[in-house]
């Protein structure tokens, strides 16, 4: 089971409304992850005006040499990113997955105001549960 | 609108064969962002104008550097801002990445000297490849006595072997 250092949700302004530490050494105060967070959504747009070739969504992996970042984002613009080990797979089913729990847990919440932070019980529970599953069960969805 | 940059963009070379040519273009950049080289082999979509992309890329190169050197999970040591300037090999470094259209490897040497191809999004691990890259510069910049440091290359052979070594690289 590979291991999955942070998650984070940014929204489409590139506002950080959710942010998730599995435990890594590297943590961060809340101040640094919202920085690292607005950074993340500007080197994601400007990759996609660096392309070589028409109809780029931005950057899905990026490999460093002690984690691999894995991004989503879905069309409306919302951006889940995972930090995990070098060489983790299944993150897209993961990523996908995590998706699913936000739509059903965050969006469908009466209560919950768009582009603010998550705050839904819910919706931790099941991430974590969905963290800690054997992630090729994911590939059947 | 688009814009086409001066002198510095070579015409495009043939179509790529039936073997793969999965060179879209590279950059070499010495440690003060200044652009030592721009070689393009099939780029048919541009956004900006040659100056502006180029210090495009030496800036996303520069705050990925940054921000990846801030995230790493693995140091718990002070890492200090983010967009403080990182000496060459200090911290944790990206190699790589990848979009749906194109996928950019990178290396540093230790004196700054960075070199960036962009290829094709299925392209493998391409970090020995940039390292037999950083010689050729070596072989034929570096020892060349007619290169001042810090000034465009300009060299015919460097160019020759360069394109000649990525167009194998698959």
């Amino acid at each position: 089971m590979a291991a999955i250092c942070s998650l984070y949700i940014i929204n489409k302004s590139g506002g950080l409304i959710y942010y998730k530490d599995y435990g890594s050494a590297g943590r961060m105060d809340t101040n640094d992850s919202l920085r690292v967070a607005s950074l993340w959504h500007s080197m994601h747009a400007i990759s996609q005006q660096l392309s070589p070739v028409s109809g780029c969504l931005g950057i899905e992996l990026l490999q460093a040499d002690t984690f691999d970042l894995h991004c989503f984002q879905s069309l409306t613009g919302t951006k889940i990113f995972v930090v995990c080990e070098p060489g983790a797979q299944y993150m897209e089913s993961l990523l996908k997955f995590v998706y699913e729990l936000y739509t059903d847990y965050v969006l469908k919440n009466p209560f919950y105001e768009m582009e603010m932070p998550i705050r839904c019980e819910l919706f931790d529970i099941n991430l974590t549960q969905a963290v800690q599953k054997d992630r090729v069960a994911f590939l059947g969805r | 609108m688009q814009f086409f940059g001066g002198s510095e963009i070579s015409p495009s070379p043939p179509a790529p064969t039936a073997s793969g040519n999965n060179g879209h273009m590279m950059y070499v950049f010495n440690r003060n962002g200044v652009c030592l080289l721009y070689r393009e082999w099939n780029r048919p979509l541009r956004t900006l104008d040659a100056q502006q992309d180029q210090k495009l890329m030496f800036g996303l190169l520069f705050s990925l550097k940054s921000l990846t050197a801030k995230m790493d999970p693995t140091s718990a040591v002070e890492k200090g801002n983010l967009g403080m300037p990182q000496l060459p090999g200090q911290g944790c470094s990206f190699h790589s990445f990848r979009t749906n259209t194109y996928k950019l490897s990178f290396m540093e040497s230790p004196s700054g000297i960075k070199i960036i191809l962009v290829t094709h999004p299925r392209t493998g691990d391409l970090r020995e490849s940039l390292k037999y890259i950083y010689n050729l510069y070596v072989e034929y910049v570096v020892k060349n006595p007619l290169y001042t440091p810090g000034s465009p290359i300009r060299c015919e052979l460097f160019n020759t072997t360069l394109d000649q070594y990525v167009r194998g690289i698959s």
